[in-house]
């Protein structure tokens, strides 16, 4: 089956949520429509709505991860869904056969949804490829590929402060190269339809063809913050500081960091995003991550209510019609 | 009756008189009054005007409560509900359009549960109709209707309040 029509139904709606290509900006914007809603759930008295009743999530992280897990977790919990969390360490010897006696085993036990992170491209894929027909499944971070749900949310942060993704510039800063956010972000940006994307970064951690992927690219950070609405940094993944890809932590900084004095270039009310974790003083300094122009806590509450959207709506299509 | 022929405005006044006098009967002083989207909402404000409640309108949207959501899903836009924070203790008339299978007064009840633990919940519908799947009824009713199952009943508004007939599969 084809890898990128593999996540809708016959009826095109969602059926798994791997990767942000292939997908409509309709189905992008229902989701986001989908997540405002949903987000008032966090303001009730009772933090829970009974759409997921009787249903059970498993979260199967095959990688560690603390926000996106616990974020995953409690947006099933307010959804009423009972939430299984197992954390896999596998070596990479092993890894297919074992995904695939992890995935019949917990099957067995009458699971619903797989929300799935992977250290490596695919295992999102190969595992809904793989599940019973009734059991949807989530990519939570696969390797280099995507993490759509991560996307998505910031997706949503962006319209929550902007109200719209058209005549916006956005600027993506960092490990562009390494990184699976970014990849999802720049596909759900252009699909969302703003005006201009830009990547920013050494020439060792943008790949090679990201103007093929409709981006601007700059080495330069001044120079690619200028009039920016939207400013994106991502983490620099401290284990390759010592390959051949980055000189210090300390050169990074002076070159790539977001300072107070390089946000100026920006426009006056830029807001500035961050996946987490952060570090700070590498990708970012503490005063702009602390300040004002900062979102990046309000990306984590985002990311329960887009979660609980993600969940429900393809939890609409993995159980059969019961008339 | 010709549903489009009953008029709704006067009806709904005639809600807010024996509303007033279920009220005095039962010795409640400061009811708060909750409408269900869409049209609840809309009957409600006119309740709302004419008994001079001094609460503010609260409103509901059922959407995450419904109990066929696997079969119709979740429309994306559904409005939050606004309900004081604090429902403890209080009385509560809750306001719909159309009281048909009472699965929408389940949910709304199921919801106003969600967020505290009211003293007493009395409805007022517009419009009672024949199908009840649920031991649910009205305390105030504006008109009863003996409708066939493939029939359903519409308000329009939000200006001018008026009824219709459609033949729709879609459960009211």
């Amino acid at each position: 089956m084809d890898k990128h029509n593999i996540q809708l139904d016959e009826n095109g709606r969602l059926r798994h949520f791997l990767t942000i290509e292939g997908l409509k900006r309709e189905l992008l914007v229902e989701l986001l429509d989908t997540a405002e809603s949903l987000s008032s759930v966090a303001e009730q008295t009772v933090k829970k709505v009974p759409l997921l009743r009787g249903k059970t999530v498993v979260n199967l992280f095959f990688e560690s991860s603390t926000r996106t897990r616990t974020t995953f977790e409690l947006a099933a919990k307010r959804l009423s869904a009972d939430v299984l969390n197992i954390n896999v360490n596998v070596s990479a010897a092993t890894k297919g056969e074992t995904l695939l006696d992890t995935l019949r085993n917990l099957e067995a036990m009458n699971c619903d949804m797989f929300i799935v992170r992977h250290s490596e491209s695919g295992a999102a894929h190969f595992v809904a490829r793989h599940a019973a027909p009734h059991v949807s499944v989530i990519n939570a971070g696969d390797g280099r590929h995507a993490h759509p749900t991560q996307a998505m949310l910031d997706m949503f942060t962006i319209r929550r402060h902007k109200g719209t993704f058209h005549n916006l510039t956005v600027a993506i800063v960092g490990d562009v190269l390494h990184s699976r956010v970014a990849r999802s972000q720049i596909q759900a940006l252009s699909t969302l339809g703003v005006d201009e994307i830009r990547v920013i970064g050494p020439r060792t951690l943008i790949p090679q063809e990201a103007e093929t992927l409709g981006v601007r690219v700059f080495h330069d950070l001044r120079e690619g913050l200028r009039d920016v609405d939207v400013i994106i940094m991502l983490r620099l993944q401290r284990e390759r500081m010592h390959g051949a890809f980055l000189p210090s932590e300390h050169e990074y900084f002076q070159l790539y960091g977001l300072t107070e004095r390089k946000l100026e270039l920006a426009r006056p009310d830029a807001i500035v995003m961050h996946p987490g974790p952060i570090n700070r003083g590498v990708e970012i300094d503490s005063a702009v991550a602390d300040g004002p122009r900062s979102v990046i806590l309000q990306q984590v509450t985002h990311g329960i209510a887009m979660r609980m959207a993600i969940i429900s709506r393809t939890m609409q299509h993995s159980v059969p019609a019961v008339s | 009756m010709d549903p489009a022929s009953i008029d709704v405005e006067a009806t709904i006044r005639d809600m807010a008189e024996r509303l007033r006098a279920v009220l005095a009967k039962r010795g409640l002083s400061a009811p708060l009054m909750a409408g269900i989207y869409t049209g609840g909402v809309w009957v409600a404000e006119r309740l709302h005007a004419a008994l001079k409640l001094a609460d503010p309108l609260s409103t509901l949207d059922i959407s995450f409560y419904r109990d066929d959501f696997t079969r119709v899903g979740v429309h994306p836009q559904v409005r939050p509900s606004h309900l004081p924070v604090n429902i403890d203790e209080r009385h509560i008339i809750l306001v719909d359009d159309v009281l048909h299978t009472g699965r929408t007064i389940r949910a709304a009840l199921n919801e106003i549960f969600d967020y505290g633990r009211p003293a007493s919940i009395m409805l007022a519908a517009l419009v009672e109709r024949s199908g009840r799947e649920l031991p649910i009824q009205a305390d105030v009713v504006g008109v009863s209707l003996d409708l066939a199952r493939d029939q359903h009943i519409k308000l329009h508004g939000p200006e001018q309040l008026r009824l219709s007939v459609v033949h729709a599969r879609t459960r009211g």
